[in-house]
């Protein structure tokens, strides 16, 4: 990514002004720390940090039949939701490879706000609008908004404070109202495994909503406590544990498929569950000492057989020890197998074991 | 500011190296390099007794997000490594010159010193 086409967001001069270090993530100019990983990490859980994910997408769909066409398009059902909540869900290719995860949330009868990676809109847009029956209204928000991940125990001590006398909705939920003139957009979820909301806010008053949310108690977080939090909970990250040649029941995301459905995709992901996976996305922590392990470092059985690579890892700063995942061939990933990862020629013993590493 | 003691030298890879006695030289990474990386929670440290020449990589120093190769500015033979560094890594971030030292090196060609940067070239270079 050159330096002519990277984004930045409206926050990008506060994060400096606030001594971040940039960098580039999926085309956005983005903070990765401010005061160091594992202290940003350690106050998400323990008090309460907030993250810009205004290089997140946001699209509006809505017109008659738009739940029928979204059920068609995505993996989870639509008709389990009533208004006000959302659900993860995925969006597959015609192999039933992943394009991208995202939360869908129900405003009214066919009236949606979709969630996206950073990474995808523009592709996200093109697939959806290349789909779209006539009739039905998609519009990318993205520009719009900015967006705060606030999260961690004392996350609604901060709301009080920025939105006094307003309830934040229930997990999963969204709530739309006006807060100080501004249209704003709370949704009650995240990528850190504890209580927390996004917050989405019109793009020019970003950084007073951000201010106001760091003065009410929240610390600014970057991307690689973000990183090391939804590791420890494996949750997945789109271009790293998903992918388009990876189904969403290989990456162990079964849960929000409904294959009684019939969504783009699903007769790769029956065939699947009749027939059994390829592949599955293992969780596995070190059981020895060793470097910290990394995306694309080799995961090994004992006697030298090779199992996959790992696409994500980190030293977790909560339980003091390697984790990440890989893809390894379904027969051979079951919990409780003994491996090694591999880093710079020494094996690093190792063991598969159950999603989540962090327990709470 | 950061903290280069005056009378080490430095490399353009923001390697320090101590003066020598009696042959020896003691190298780790400096602060503006520790700065730079974030939290240390780990570092790979050479095998002493094992020699390396100018610009091999001798240690690699991972941060959360990254890990970085130590390129020793000198050659010669490894002949202690600051142990203390596999239980606190993180020594490297809170004293970099001092107790967050790598390994100790003698020295093959003490002429090398020479084209290593004082503490006043190395502040202008890392401007």
């Amino acid at each position: 990514m050159n330096a002519e086409s990277i984004k930045c967001t409206p926050l990008c001069d506060k994060h400096v002004a606030l001594g971040a270090k940039m960098v580039p993530f999926a085309g956005w100019n983005m903070p990765v720390q401010y005061t160091g990983i594992i202290d940003e990490h350690n106050t998400v859980r323990t008090a309460c940090g907030v993250f810009d994910i205004s290089h997140m997408g946001q699209f509006l769909v809505n017109g008659a039949g738009s739940t029928e066409w979204l059920n068609s398009m995505f993996t989870n059902n639509l008709n389990k939701l009533v208004d006000g909540m959302g659900q993860y869900s995925m969006m597959l290719n015609e192999k039933g490879g992943v394009i991208d995860d995202l939360i869908i949330y129900r405003l009214g009868e066919d009236d949606y706000f979709v969630v996206v990676n950073a990474s995808m809109i523009d592709e996200d847009y093109a697939w959806l609008s290349a789909h779209k029956p006539e009739g039905i209204n998609l519009v990318n928000k993205s520009a719009d908004y900015v967006g705060l991940a606030v999260q961690g125990p004392a996350c609604e001590d901060v709301f009080a404070k920025i939105c006094p006398g307003v309830e934040l909705p229930v997990r999963n939920g969204i709530l739309m109202f006006n807060a100080d003139g501004d249209d704003v957009v709370v949704c009650r979820t995240g990528y850190t495994g504890e209580n927390g909301y996004e917050f989405f806010c019109p793009a020019a008053k970003g950084v007073q909503w951000f201010e106001k949310v760091m003065e009410s108690g929240a610390k600014p977080c970057g991307l690689g406590a973000r990183d090391s939090l939804r590791l420890e909970m494996c949750y997945s990250l789109n271009g790293s544990d998903l992918s388009p040649e990876k189904t969403p029941l290989e990456a162990g995301l079964s849960w929000c498929c409904d294959l009684s459905k019939d969504f783009i995709g699903v007769e790769v992901l029956r065939q699947q569950k009749a027939e059994g996976r390829p592949s599955a996305l293992v969780a596995i922590e070190y059981t020895g000492k060793g470097a910290p392990p990394r995306h694309g470092y080799a995961v090994q059985l004992p006697d030298g057989t090779p199992l996959g690579e790992l696409c994500s890892g980190v030293l977790s700063p909560s339980l003091g020890k390697g984790i990440g995942m890989a893809y390894v061939p379904t027969a051979l990933g079951k919990v409780g197998t003994e491996v090694n990862i591999v880093v710079r020629n020494k094996a690093i013993p190792a063991i598969i074991v159950k999603k989540p590493f962090l327990k709470k | 500011m950061s903290k280069n003691p005056a009378d080490y030298k430095y490399s353009q890879e923001h390697e320090w190296i101590s003066p020598a006695v009696d042959g020896v030289v003691t190298l780790g990474i400096t602060d503006h390099a520790q700065s730079e990386l974030g939290d240390v929670v780990y570092v790979d440290l050479p095998v002493v007794g094992d020699s390396f020449a100018k610009e091999d990589s001798i240690a690699v120093v991972e941060s959360v997000k990254a890990a970085s190769d130590v390129y020793t500015p000198v050659s010669g033979e490894v002949i202690e490594v600051n142990e203390l560094l596999d239980s606190e890594p993180g020594t490297v971030n809170t004293d970099a010159t001092g107790n967050g030292w790598i390994c100790k090196i003698r020295l093959s060609d003490p002429s090398e010193l020479d084209e290593l940067m004082d503490a006043a070239a190395y502040e202008e270079f890392c401007k």
